[in-house]
């Protein structure tokens, strides 16, 4: 009985052609992978190739001009970096407070689901939209002109959910252990936030509020639709000043048909993107250094 | 003695003094007053685009701006049927879909089922970078790579053309196809995959016919989600995608979408207060309507989804 059973005809033949087939599928989705890695490269490649050559000290240092080789950075790079102060700012704080409220004060009810909803579709709004609320409220109704102020609040807006998802995760993080010594040594529930569960979930913040800033240096749209203005030959000193930052200058040189501004713009971009990945890696380093520590 | 007893009592903060009390109540209230801005944002979106659309629409119907097919708002004689706009915008992200989703899929399913650590490891930051370039930088490799490129193969194309810019866009969201599918099938439980292998089944099998119908409502919510960024994607269309709305679907043309109009005109030095201004909050009204759509409905899934998987 057995030993028909396990004949030959009973089971499967085309065990080789499904192995094909699996290595097939394999190849497939390896593939995959590699086209968008490989995109990225040709990306990278191609920036780079078009733009070390204008990069130089004059470029850093010059502003704007009609002659792409006199042309420079300078009004722009200024403005992001004011405008990533000031976002940071306003948003980091009011980021911070909503990850406290929702982890530790908010009620188990339909509010605070509401709340949480609410904040996952803001994370999903187009950033356009949200130039088109700073241009109508801030610009328009406060009445705050195209200034600085204007675009950093609209960016504070547009980049609140990062920290506020971030330091919700960091703030997870931090023993309930922890939380109950406090309690159990006679501390409000402010006390034990403040002394107990923000010094320990700091890290984690901080690699939210980084990654937060470095969304609001990349972003143009929001600030176009802010700021407008894109030729701009003098740098901002406060923040009720006009201002232009990295990304809108990009945009600036790209749409020229000339081969000198589309170098220039590929030149802008490396700045930008050194900006970014220095901005993230230290991001990146805070976040691992501050792993191996809690698994010590 | 009593009275020690209060002295003492009164010395070392056993009751909790007034001063704490406050604090803490008044820490409540910050925090909660945070949290109350997020509302406050989306009311103010809501609230500023449907105050300054009502202008534009006591001089349009609405009706006249959703099947209107001629889009002309700064060229005399003016006209206002959105259609265009909403054509250019679909065809976009439709080939941008068609390119990303497969592959954003495929990626997901080896860095879940395949990918050891190693390779895991080294992958996933690329993905990382691929996410977090800045939407210029596409627009700019749209428009001076992948346009040229294209047009040795395609010599009808245009300069500026919905193909290029739709692929470069399926390039930006494959990270985020990638990322959500692979959260989603990492969340299959094992004993599922196990059962298939003790089965006999092979490694591909379990992949295709086991964890990806798993996590099918995952990986849906991933497309929607990521079709949703795309439309309401503004700077690589506006560079690479041109200034023209157009009722087709031909890709090779110039199109405009919906996000590039809105850059165009508050580029230009549109009065306060005209039509024309006021053109660009209906179009982000339209254009908001639309994303929260797609992305009520994705999340809806992934949270109807995590409730079935506990």
């Amino acid at each position: 009985m057995i030993k028909n059973i396990l004949k030959k005809e009973n089971y499967n033949q085309n065990l080789n052609s499904r192995y094909t087939k699996g290595k097939l599928y394999f190849t497939v989705f390896f593939t995959a992978l590699m086209i968008a890695i490989i995109g990225l490269a040709i990306l990278l490649f191609q920036i780079i190739s078009q733009g070390t050559e204008m990069l130089s000290w004059t470029f850093v240092s010059s502003y704007p001009s009609r002659f792409p080789e006199k042309a420079g950075i300078l009004s722009a790079l200024v403005g992001s970096i004011w405008l990533m102060g000031l976002t940071g700012i306003f948003a980091v704080p009011l980021g911070i407070g909503t990850a406290v409220y929702l982890e530790e004060y908010a009620p188990k009810n339909k509010f605070t689901q509401f709340l949480e909803i609410n904040i996952s579709n803001l994370a999903g709004v187009p950033s356009i939209v949200y130039g088109l609320l700073g241009l109508a409220v801030f610009v328009g109704a406060l009445n705050m002109g195209r200034t600085l102020i204007a675009g950093a609040l609209t960016m504070a807006l547009l980049v609140m959910p990062i920290v506020i998802l971030a330091s919700r995760e960091a703030i997870k993080q931090v023993p309930y252990s922890h939380r109950e010594a406090a309690y159990a040594l006679g501390a409000t529930r402010w006390e034990v936030v403040r002394s107990v569960v923000l010094p320990s979930a700091i890290p984690g913040i901080m690699t939210g509020a980084i990654l937060s800033m470095s969304r609001a240096v990349g972003e143009a749209a929001p600030v176009l639709a802010v700021s407008a203005l894109v030729y701009l030959t003098f740098v901002p000193t406060d923040p009720f000043d006009r201002f232009t930052v990295m990304p809108i200058q990009i945009y600036n040189w790209v749409s020229r048909p000339q081969d000198g501004f589309r170098e220039l713009a590929a030149s802008g971009i490396i700045l930008l993107l050194v900006l970014l990945l220095s901005m993230n890696s230290i991001a990146i380093y805070i976040r691992s250094k501050y792993q191996n520590k809690s698994e010590e | 003695m009593l009275n020690n007893q209060a002295e003492f009592k009164n010395k070392t903060h056993m009751g909790l003094s007034k001063r704490r009390v406050i604090t803490g109540k008044i820490a409540e209230i910050v925090f909660f007053l945070c949290a109350v801005i997020s509302i406050i944002t989306t009311l103010g979106i809501v609230v500023s685009l449907l105050s300054q659309s009502l202008y534009f629409f006591f001089e349009v119907t609405l009706w006249e701006f959703l099947t209107g097919t001629r889009w002309a708002p700064i060229l005399k004689p003016q006209s206002f049927g959105v259609l265009p706009l909403v054509t250019g915008t679909l065809l976009v992200s439709g080939i941008a879909a068609l390119f990303a989703v497969p592959i954003g899929l495929a990626t997901a399913v080896f860095l879940s089922e395949y990918a050891p650590d190693r390779v895991r490891k080294i992958a996933k930051p690329f993905l990382e970078i691929l996410a977090g370039i800045p939407t210029v930088v596409y627009g700019y490799f749209a428009l001076t790579f992948v346009t040229p490129k294209l047009q040795i193969i395609l010599p009808d194309l245009i300069i500026f053309n919905a193909l290029s810019a739709g692929l470069v866009m399926g390039l930006m969201i494959i990270p985020m196809v990638s990322s959500l599918s692979e959260d989603a099938m990492v969340s299959v439980s094992r004993s599922l995959r196990e059962g298939a292998y003790a089965l006999g089944a092979t490694r591909s099998e379990v992949a295709w016919k086991v964890v990806v119908p798993a996590a099918l409502s995952g990986i849906v919510a991933s497309f929607i989600l990521a079709i949703s960024r795309a439309i309401g994607e503004t700077m690589l269309v506006t560079i690479a995608a041109g200034a023209t709305p157009r009722m087709s679907l031909d890709p090779l043309q110039s199109i405009q979408t919906m996000t590039a109009f809105i850059v165009q005109l508050s580029l230009g030095e549109t009065p306060h207060g005209s039509i024309e201004y006021n053109t660009i909050f209906a179009v982000g009204l339209l254009l908001f309507v639309m994303t929260l759509t797609m992305n009520l409905i994705g999340h809806l899934i992934v949270r109807k989804w995590q409730q079935v998987d506990k």
